[in-house]
């Protein structure tokens, strides 16, 4: 970019560029090995990075056996109220918030940047203290709830900042064609915001199949724990020969967010979006 | 914040007759706000305020427990305990440690991804990979490449001949910090890598050109024309990492809960220890706002030495 490099420093650079694929490449590696590595080769004095005779049987036990299965559908279930909620919420208030200038907007952007200060500590014990008065603790009801809140802020940041790239002009055409303020959300704006809603809600679905914290303290009936709590659990039990089912669950955990981040892949790439997933 | 205020809204200055329009759309725009913003005050803002007054009370667990105020009973109560310092310091060896080599090797990255090297694809795809797995399977991931038996890292050492530097990494006093520490920074890089790589895209070649022509190093055009464009990037990503390090809590849960003797208990594992293995909610509360407090204070100096450096 800057001129020729000499030989020396392009080696340089690719020894240094060898290095970062080796630590962000191979525990990924060891992930996969694992998961699919019959009980055998788990309990192998040395283990091998490739498996000998792969095996899909650790997807199979994973969610058979081990109450990965019954989680894995809690945490879908939780993550698709999640997302619709967010989105049915959001839509409305991120009209209003692009449309009509008001300070609400920047309040609700310092409340994005203000909540990740404070630490959950400070909110998980009021939060489980309302809603055990409504009857909501232990419930996938009230963890959707907090899940929704807590994806609200960010959720309409990024809606209404698609809403803004909604020419105007379309709505006012619209309008002065005769139709109502409701025929105009729903015939010229909703179909252009698609791509908008479609991304908040994945925003609000990985956030929900991701989240531990809460769900870890929300959740105390073993039925209703969500996948991150019910493989946070199965860490526990210790047995090298467990080991393959725990990678094969975390492998399948992890396709939701993986998906997302394909489709987001250009935004994210350009940056406009990196506050979006908290580390 | 620029999103919101950059733009100049041009309809805003429009004909007497729509601000007529607007000004009785005003309810209209209510009604359409009211559904986010009520959970939001009731779920999030008031959780807040209370459990910060939570903060200074004996609040404990259990249903018709009398919560009364105690002022800075709590907080005297801190200074004089041993494991909270303990784990204060462990929290600030974490932070600083994780935020300042994430920063380090993802700046690296960054400037690498920027330049035409082959495999920058493969590069770009994996280094992203991280930042989409659920923390707690980033902890599971890193349990079993640390395993002492079957552990990726373990074999490593036998493979080259070098078995006596196996060790149980997440169990032995000496080594579990450090690991720790280094999933941290595997598990944030992505995010700190993307921001800078955006930064870095933003830079203008110009500059670098005129600054190669005047004969100036590379490493001279690093340090004069790249490193001050990117302050701001700089500034904002580190001081977010920052405070999500200081208040991260699932990826060290999932690696060693604390352990072993606590030399990797974060202060977010030790005040959840304290609310919801001891029930002490108030203290619990308390520790919270001691975490607010620090953070803010570090970040204060952090940014306003930027902000000298700048002027």
């Amino acid at each position: 970019m800057f001129g020729k490099p000499s030989r020396t420093s392009r080696t340089l650079q690719y020894l240094a560029l060898a290095g970062y694929l080796i630590f962000l490449g191979f525990p990924l590696v060891w992930l996969l090995s694992t998961a699919f590595k019959p009980p055998r080769e788990l309990v192998r004095l040395h283990p091998t990075l490739i498996p000998d005779n792969p095996t899909l049987q650790n997807f199979v036990q994973a969610f058979t056996e081990q109450e990965l299965g019954r989680a894995a559908l809690n945490s879908l279930q939780v993550s698709l109220a999640s997302a619709v909620l967010t989105v049915l919420v959001a839509m409305p208030a991120s009209y209003a918030l692009a449309r009509f200038r008001s300070k609400l907007g920047t309040a609700a952007l310092g409340w994005v940047l203000l909540s990740q200060l404070f630490p959950f500590v400070l909110l998980i014990i009021p939060i489980f203290l309302v809603l055990r008065q409504v009857g909501l603790a232990n419930t996938h009801a009230g963890l959707v709830l907090i899940y929704v809140v807590w994806a609200l802020p960010f959720a309409l940041w990024m809606l209404q900042g698609f809403v803004r790239n909604i020419p105007r002009e379309l709505e006012e055409a619209a309008s002065v064609d005769g139709a109502t303020r409701v025929q105009v959300l729903r015939r010229v704006v909703f179909p252009l915001l698609a791509p908008g809603l479609v991304a908040t809600a994945l925003f609000s679905f990985i956030s929900a199949w991701n989240e531990f914290f809460f769900a870890l303290v929300l959740i105390k009936t073993p039925d209703l724990a969500t996948l991150p709590v019910a493989l946070a659990r199965f860490v526990g039990i210790e047995g090298t020969a467990r080991l393959g089912p725990l990678a094969a669950g975390s492998l399948l955990a992890t396709l939701p967010s993986l998906i997302f981040f394909a489709f987001m892949q250009r935004r994210l790439s350009s940056g406009s979006l990196a506050g979006a997933v908290k580390g | 914040m620029t999103t919101l205020t950059e733009r100049p809204d041009v309809e805003r200055a429009g004909s007497a007759r729509r601000s007529n329009r607007f000004r009785s759309d005003r309810t209209t725009i209510y009604l359409l706000l009211l559904p986010s913003l009520l959970p939001i005050l009731v779920l999030s803002v008031f959780p807040l305020l209370r459990g910060i007054y939570l903060g200074f009370t004996d609040a404990r667990a259990g249903r018709n427990v009398e919560v009364s105020f105690t002022g800075l009973a709590n907080y005297r109560e801190l200074l004089g305990d041993e494991l909270f310092w303990n784990s204060f310091k462990i929290g600030l060896l974490w932070a600083v440690g994780v935020t300042v080599l994430q920063f380090l090797l993802a700046l690296g990255l960054a400037l690498l991804l920027n330049q035409q090297l082959r495999f920058r694809g493969v590069a770009r795809v994996l280094a992203v990979v991280p930042w989409a797995m659920p923390p707690v399977v980033v902890g599971i991931l890193w349990k079993l490449v640390y395993h002492p038996d079957a552990g990726l890292i373990n074999e490593f050492f036998h493979r080259i001949g070098a078995d006596g530097l196996r060790t149980n990494w997440l169990g032995d006093f000496s080594t579990a910090l450090p690991a720790v520490i280094i999933v941290g920074v595997w598990a944030g890089m992505p995010q700190t890598t993307v921001v800078l790589l955006a930064g870095l895209q933003g830079v203008g070649r110009e500059l670098h050109e005129a600054a190669a022509v005047d004969g100036a190093s590379t490493w001279h055009r690093f340090r004069h024309v790249t490193l001050p464009a990117l302050a701001p990037v700089i500034v904002a990503i580190t001081s977010l990492d920052f405070i999500w390090n200081f208040n991260s809590f699932g990826l060290v849960y999932v690696l060693t809960a604390g352990g072993p003797g606590g030399k990797t208990m974060l202060p977010m594992l030790f005040a959840y220890e304290e609310a919801f293995r001891y029930g002490n909610y108030g203290y619990a509360a308390a520790l919270g706002n001691v975490m607010v407090v620090i953070i803010v204070a570090l970040l204060a100096v952090y940014l306003r030495r930027r902000l000298r450096e700048a002027n």
